[in-house]
């Protein structure tokens, strides 16, 4: 038999090798025994305490005694308001909390005491007048004995289950074809990514990475004010942000339908990582190989932003340039793919 | 005892103090009670016993660095403004004057640099998130490497194990409000991990945003999240396990007195009221002294967020390292079918792999009570070498979380280190699997060891460092006997049996054969019996340790005369003449039982 009883609590066999010897003698402390001792120790609790009241002072006048500010780093680095504050008020928690523990430990008694455990269980006898119970409560509702009431119930329940989950239909618009697409549009400038000036393809030496946005993010309008802000702007960003880098043009190796989309070796990828969504910022100079900072995805902008190491499975797609007429970069076209992180419907395009 | 102990203080007496006089305490009460009738609730609980040990406090920490928690974080919601709103900032913090950003970013930045003591308050709340669930977890184990989660306390483990998930999201969608460039970051690759959702990915990352990342409603929404619901069911289920702990009484460790019939401790008035007390305020004063001299979450460093933007080294919280781990070293699988992306590279380390493991932590105690058979009711603990099975599965678990936690920094490992980020995460990508089978084996073996070991101590004694020289020259080691309280505490677990399959019987106790899938299950169980059982080393039976005795015995007689020192050594403190262990059975008679004294709540 190896299955226990219900709900006994494993009590040791009989063939106990080693019966239970009791509850040790209690022993007296020396605060018990000696007042001296017990003097001293009464004596450091209040001690404790005494210091936590000095420490609490001692924060009310940091609070009003040290400015907060820019002058985060006035002590050792940290700003004086803060450390104050912060040393004060642990001062006074732990010796109120020392103070407390010391007092348990040393003048309140210490004598073990034992208490009986019960069976979580509660007794047959309750359990059968519960049943007994209920039984009675569902057969007064009459739910066995009316299957109309019962079934129609449970249909307006279940409705009223679905009726929270429609609520939330406004949380957002619909995808649409939003993640398909971009700001991007033919002609429009690549330019640096703070300034927001153009880039003129002498510019850039051999080598040179650039961090470099949509200039539809830089637009004004007539009256000095930004075309596209808010939210706009982030989504704007989150999707249009692209890296020009220049290589040799012999390094690059484009597939079929590629060959023009680099200048004079610059090459033009999305910065959004094709994993989960991170910038990509990492620039391995010698290899052409960029890196992603949060997961270490690899790219090599020779080839197109093949994966090369990493969790990412997709290549990064690359935004077709060219020159206008002043000789500044431009886009041909919008990217030919979604940018960033996979998603089930990316490949209905 | 000739110290004169007549007036200590003797309140644990069976007998209650009687109030003397009426006095205004005692009439509030007493007009509390006329309405409230908590007389009857409180006689029960006031004094109820909670037993001592250095283990039993981990559990404390969490439940007291929770209470900061709610604390600070009411200090912050005052100030702290959940808008993606744009607003130019003009606080007191030179380097960003000027500089566009959130609301929610400048309402941070106000916190830190122009409110006083916002900073400590910002600073204690991040670090008490770090403690709650680093203790939680520590708890978590503790519980699971002594069999506190064992019948009756199962419904308890899945508390705490709900409690551990939500204290995880809880600090997720904590370290995301303040709208920096790293939180931006984390939020980010959520989106990301929210796309490769199969079919609904898409969808449930439009209306999370409230439209297209990153929107403008994903901090408001992160913030009520963070201030209402997770608190609100954290709060619950905290209250929940109180309530059960308090119902189920205390675990307790085996020792002389101690049975699976009582607990045996200190009141919870005065002693525990103030030991628990006092640990709360320890725990606040630890965390203030961390909000006060250890950084931490230095947003006004990082700028605002900008999705275009993202910083080297970018970590996410402690407790979210594991699956961040697990998402750096998992390849780059992807599959194209039937027009749709399946992202494997993404559902499976952050989607599927999380999920699996908190279902596995949660069930855990169904499936040790399922191969055990066991349906007793288990106060007293095991140590972890007594369950080396059990501990062993659970030391592999830690290895493969360790793991993947160290792969969450491989770079910042490749950096220091200077090592190939490559190699890092190729290696690791075996580690996950081949450490834990290592490890497992390991404690395993380490476990029944430790088992033997404590046999030898019941069976032999312990070493008494004593060599002896016999008349022929032979030198042998003098074993003396342990005592027998400690004995007890050694043979007080339970012997394990192996179950055999087939072996079931149904209600009425006759044998049930079992078919079909039932008989596969039952053959699965009595293999699983056999690897958590059979290798166990069992505690010695009564006559095994009479024989010993026996042998000790006569050993003693054939070594008599020879345990005097050597000559030069008569007066060194030697253990032999001052043995203070009381010998296993010997003459002496064993202290009474309960000499402490004895309270019930029961009617017995």
């Amino acid at each position: 038999m190896n299955d226990h009883d219900n709900n006994l609590p494993a009590v040791p066999e009989g063939d106990e090798p080693v019966p239970n010897p009791g509850l040790p003698p209690h022993h007296w402390r020396p605060t018990d025994v000696d007042p001296k001792a017990e003097k001293r120790a009464e004596r450091q609790v209040a001690a404790f305490f005494g210091v936590a009241t000095v420490a609490l002072l001692g924060f009310f006048v940091s609070y009003f005694a040290f400015q907060v500010g820019d002058n985060w780093d006035t002590i050792a680095g940290l700003g004086a308001s803060n450390l104050m504050l912060g040393l004060t008020l642990a001062i006074a928690f732990l010796c109120i909390g020392i103070g407390l523990i010391h007092w348990a430990r040393k003048l309140m008694t210490d004598q073990e005491i034992v208490e009986l455990r019960h069976p979580a269980a509660s007794s047959e006898e309750d359990r059968s007048t519960s049943v007994g119970l209920v039984l009675q409560g569902v057969d007064d509702s009459g739910i066995g004995r009316r299957p109309l009431v019962r079934n129609s119930l449970l249909g307006a329940l279940g409705l009223v289950g679905l009726a929270p989950i429609i609520m939330l239909r406004d949380l957002g618009p619909l995808p649409g074809d939003k993640l398909l697409h971009t700001i991007w549009k033919p002609g429009m400038r690549v330019v640096r990514d703070v300034v927001g000036t153009p880039i003129h393809v002498s510019d850039l030496e051999i080598g040179d990475l650039v961090n470099a946005e949509p200039a539809a993010i830089f637009e004004l309008d007539d009256e000095g004010h930004h075309v596209v802000e808010g939210v706009e702007l982030q989504i704007a960003k989150s999707k249009g942000a692209v890296i020009l880098l220049r290589m040799e043009p012999g390094e690059i190796t484009p597939w079929k339908g590629r060959e023009n989309w680099s200048v004079e070796g610059i090459v033009c990828f999305s910065k959004i990582c094709t994993h989960v969504g991170c910038p990509i910022s990492l620039n391995e100079r010698t290899k052409h190989h960029l890196l992603c900072p949060c997961h270490q995805s690899t790219f090599d902008l020779a080839d197109n932003g093949k994966v090369i190491f990493g969790p990412a499975a997709r290549h990064l797609p690359q935004l077709p340039i060219e020159v206008d007429d002043e000789g500044y970069l431009v886009a041909q076209s919008d990217f030919t793919e979604p940018v960033g992180p996979s998603f089930w419907e990316r490949d209905k395009t | 005892m000739s110290i004169d102990t007549s007036k200590v203080a003797d309140t644990n007496a069976t007998t209650p103090a009687k109030a003397s006089k009426p006095n205004p305490i005692g009439a509030a009460a007493g007009w509390a009670d006329d309405r409230l009738g908590l007389a009857t609730a409180m006689k029960k609980q006031i004094r109820k016993v909670f037993p001592d040990h250095w283990s039993f406090m981990l559990g404390e920490i969490a439940l007291w660095s929770f209470i900061v928690l709610l604390l600070t974080g009411v200090f912050l919601t005052l100030w702290f403004v959940p808008s993606m709103g744009e607003t130019t900032y003009q606080g007191s913090y030179n380097q960003l004057r000027g500089i566009e950003m959130s609301e929610a970013y400048a309402s941070s930045l106000n916190i830190s640099f122009d409110v006083r003591g916002g900073l400590l308050m910002r600073q204690m709340h991040h670090w008490a998130a770090m403690l709650f669930v680093a203790a939680m977890m520590v708890h978590l184990l503790r519980v699971f490497f002594t069999g506190a989660h064992r019948k009756p306390r199962e419904l308890n483990w899945v508390i705490g194990c709900l409690l551990l998930i939500l204290g995880t999201l809880e600090g997720f969608t904590g370290y995301s409000l303040p709208d920096d460039l790293l939180s931006g970051t984390g939020i980010r690759a959520a989106d990301g991990f929210m796309k490769a959702s199969p079919v609904i990915g898409t969808y449930m990352s439009f209306f999370v945003f409230g439209g297209e990342f990153p929107g403008e409603t994903i901090i408001p929404r992160l913030f009520t999240v963070h201030v209402l619901l997770i608190p609100g069911l954290l709060l619950a289920l905290v209250g929940a396990h109180m309530l059960l702990l308090v119902y189920h009484k205390h675990t307790q460790w085996p020792g002389p007195g101690r049975t699976e019939q009582n607990v045996v401790g200190y009141p919870l008035l005065p002693i525990y009221a103030a030991k628990a007390g006092g640990f709360f305020f320890v725990i606040f004063g630890v965390i203030a002294l961390m909000g006060a001299l250890l950084t931490i979450n230095p947003v006004w460093k990082y700028g605002p967020y900008d999705p275009s933007k993202v910083t080297a080294g970018s970590q996410p919280d402690w407790y979210m390292g594991w699956p961040d781990g697990a998402l750096r070293i998992m390849p780059g699988w992807e599959t194209h079918v039937f027009g749709v992306t399946i992202s494997w590279n993404v559902m499976l380390p952050i989607l599927i792999l999380p999920v699996v493991m908190f279902l596995l932590l949660t069930i855990l105690p169904f499936i040790e009570a399922w191969i055990t058979g066991d349906k007793r009711d288990h106060h007293i603990l095991q140590r972890p070498r007594n369950a080396p099975t059990r501990t062993a599965f659970m030391v592999s678990l830690m290895t493969m979380y360790g793991l993947f936690w160290a792969a969450g920094g491989n770079d910042i490992i490749a950096i220091k280190l200077g090592l190939s980020i490559n190699q890092i995460t190729y290696f690791m990508r075996a580690a996950v699997f081949i450490g834990p089978a290592i490890a497992f084996w390991v404690t395993r073996r380490w476990c029944i060891s430790l088992q033997r070991h404590d046999n030898d101590l019941l069976l032999h004694g312990y070493e008494s460092g004593i060599i002896m020289r016999s008349a022929e020259g032979g030198y042998s080691e003098r074993h003396l006997p342990i005592s027998e309280a400690r004995s007890y505490t050694l043979t007080a677990r339970g012997r394990d049996e192996v179950y055999v399959p087939g072996s079931g019987v149904d209600a009425n106790g006759v044998a049930s054969p079992k078919r079909g899938v039932l008989a596969v299950l039952d053959k699965v169980r009595g293999r699983l019996s056999k690897v958590m059982y059979a290798d166990n080393v069992q505690k010695p039976t009564r006559e095994e340790l009479e024989e010993a005795r026996h042998h000790a015995e006569h050993e003693h007689t054939l070594q008599a005369g020879l345990d005097h020192p050597a000559p030069g050594h008569e007066f060194d403190d030697h253990a032999l003449r001052t043995a203070g262990d009381v010998p296993l059975r010997g003459t002496a008679s064993s202290p009474s039982a309960g000499s402490g004294a004895h309270t019930d709540d029961t009617d017995q």
